[in-house]
């Protein structure tokens, strides 16, 4: 019996934008209930890559394979169902209510003549509960913090309900105790629906915490990637950043600071 | 969001608005009739002048109108969603512009209306496909060099205008003028716009909840199932196929495919369902109400109905705003 594909794999991946390249045959694979993180410096190409991997950019060389097929032979909808992409910054033209903005999540799952059912409603506000704008319900989107807003997208990721989660940069804008309530609930979900999450995150100690395996982008386009203890340590982070950093540990917590 | 209840109670009540609208065109002018008289022309009972008034001059124009100005709506509101801009409107991308070279170059040469309106529609196709191909370029096109392009071209075609309007003749000047701020009088035929309005409604109304989310971004759109390329070419052709046939009939109406769809918005919220047949019906009744009021105000006299749609439009505009301020806060 063969084993299950993977939920997103790449091969021979190339990435790059504007004559620059960011990683040439990059090959990761992701399974059900992974955790990635992706670290790198600023400009590495960390979205550049995440896009690719959500099928929204062309890559250079290679292929995507979510769930065993390209996101041209999935088609835009059922790609949909499957993966879903938190943007690194959103801004709102038009003004909509939070609950509305819940709600696009489910558009993949509705036909092209269904209105939102009341199943529909209630999977919105469990995923408004879940990142706790319950009580902004009704509020105007262009009204709310940044913080507030990062919140509303991961709900709004929520309702999509996808098995592979890509992520650019979940914790912008949040206080702590919002940063760890997200990473929390990524690990749940990872755990207890075996969904898959690919996250760009700036901090190596909270990717040591939550996630099972890193991939440090180079600026000169070198990859590095494995578990996180393989892949994580003050040496590989000092090279990554161009900064001395120093590992400290306290009751079992791996942390860097800035030597 | 409204429920799709509460949604086809507000199309109803459009409805009514639209048919009252258009009553109230047939009713007034220099032969003014009672409902009764206007429902009896219209069943075809009445073979006197009544009748002929009603059936041949006011109702063509009256339909003609309504399509137009649910045109120039539709329009509108396709465009603020394509552009994610609120301020675009349907002269934005250079359409009106390249009409109005085609049909003021007719007026000059003394063509008549079906000349006029001839060459105004391919000036405005002629704009539109130059908008298209300098837009797109390598790599598609982005929201912002669509509408840089779009403002570049129109701002040429206003020069063109400008200069025709400066060597016109006197006695064509008028003409000239009117029908740039938009004008009725010679609109001829209701038949093709009002079937273009149905048309344009249908084709883009199934897919009214993915531009809801085009609205929120191109690549969240396609990262939430929205084949975003073919559905962003899509919009623009029928937009623009939509005002270059309002314009071509009515010339360069201002007004209604801008604020027609804010006002809808604010009044409903911007769900796209709702939003296109509600602007397309408000629009249409926007309009018919203003070129009532322009053949009548000073008649004999004819105003053009560009600016009555602005008086109309825009009191009732800065109301709706100041109201719906408290509440979105």
């Amino acid at each position: 019996m063969s084993e299950p594909a993977p939920l997103l794999r790449t091969r021979a991946l190339g990435v790059g934008l504007a004559g620059r390249s960011f990683c040439r045959d990059l090959e990761l694979t992701v399974r059900g209930g992974d955790r990635v993180a992706i670290l790198g410096r600023n400009g590495a190409g960390k979205s550049t890559l995440l896009s690719v991997l959500a099928g929204l950019r062309q890559p250079q060389a290679g292929e995507v394979l979510v769930d065993g097929a390209r996101y041209e032979q999935l088609g835009a909808r059922a790609s949909a169902r499957l993966r879903g992409w938190l943007p690194q910054d959103r801004s709102e033209t038009f003004s909509s209510t939070v609950l509305e903005t819940a709600l696009v999540g489910r558009h993949p799952h509705l036909a092209r003549w269904d209105w939102e059912s009341e199943r529909d409603v209630r999977l919105a506000r469990q995923a408004l509960a879940a990142v706790g704008l319950t009580e902004l319900e009704r509020r105007d989107v262009q009204t709310l913090s940044g913080g507030e807003r990062q919140r509303l997208s991961i709900a709004t990721l929520l309702a999509q309900a996808p098995r592979l989660y890509l992520l650019d940069e979940p914790l912008a804008h949040l206080d702590l105790n919002h940063q760890m309530a997200t990473l929390e609930l990524l690990v749940a979900l990872a755990r207890e629906r075996q969904v898959a999450c690919v996250m760009v995150l700036h901090e190596p100690g909270l990717a040591l915490r939550f996630c099972t395996h890193a991939l440090l982008l180079f600026d000169d386009g070198r990859v590095e990637q494995g578990t996180c203890d393989e892949a994580i340590s003050s040496d590989s982070l000092s090279r990554l950043y161009g900064y001395p950093l120093r590992e400290v540990t306290d009751q079992g917590l791996r942390w860097f600071m800035p030597a | 969001m409204p429920t799709r209840r509460r949604a086809l109670l507000i199309l109803a009540a459009l409805l009514g608005l639209a048919q009252a609208s258009i009553v109230l065109a047939l009713m007034v002018g220099s032969l003014s009739l009672a409902p009764g008289e206007v429902l009896a022309a219209l069943w075809g009972n009445d073979y006197g002048v009544a009748g002929e008034v009603v059936r041949s001059l006011r109702l063509p124009r009256a339909l003609t109108g309504f399509a137009c100005g649910g045109l120039l709506a539709l329009a509108g509101a396709l465009l603020q969603v394509l552009l994610r801009n609120p301020l675009a409107d349907p002269y934005v991308l250079g359409i009106s512009g390249g009409a109005g070279i085609g049909a003021l170059l007719a007026i000059v040469l003394g063509w008549g209306a079906g000349g006029v309106n001839g060459l105004a529609f391919v000036g405005a196709l002629g704009a539109m496909l130059l908008v298209f191909g300098l837009a797109h370029g390598e790599g598609g096109w982005t929201q912002s060099r669509l509408l840089l392009t779009g403002v570049i071209v129109a701002a040429g075609c206003g020069a063109v205008v400008t200069l025709m309007l400066a060597i016109a003749p006197d006695d064509r000047l008028r003409g000239m003028l009117f029908w740039l701020m938009g004008d009725l009088s010679q609109s001829g035929e209701p038949q093709l716009v009002m079937v273009l309005l149905v048309v344009v409604l249908l084709v883009a109304l199934p897919f009214a909840r993915e531009l809801n989310l085009l609205a929120r971004g191109a690549d969240l759109a396609q990262a939430l199932g929205v084949e975003v390329r073919p559905l962003r070419r899509g919009v623009y052709l029928l937009a623009s196929l939509a005002t270059a046939a309002a314009v071509t009939h009515a010339g360069a109406i201002g007004f209604v495919g801008l604020i027609v769809p804010h006002l809808v918005r604010l009044a409903t919220g911007n769900d796209q369902r709702l939003l296109l047949p509600a602007s397309a019906l408000a629009g249409g009744s926007l309009l018919v109400v203003a070129d009532t009021l322009a053949r009548t105000i000073v008649a004999p006299q004819q105003l053009p109905v560009g600016v009555l749609t602005a008086l109309i439009g825009v009191p009732v505009f800065l109301f709706l705003l100041s109201r719906a301020a408290p509440a979105r806060r």
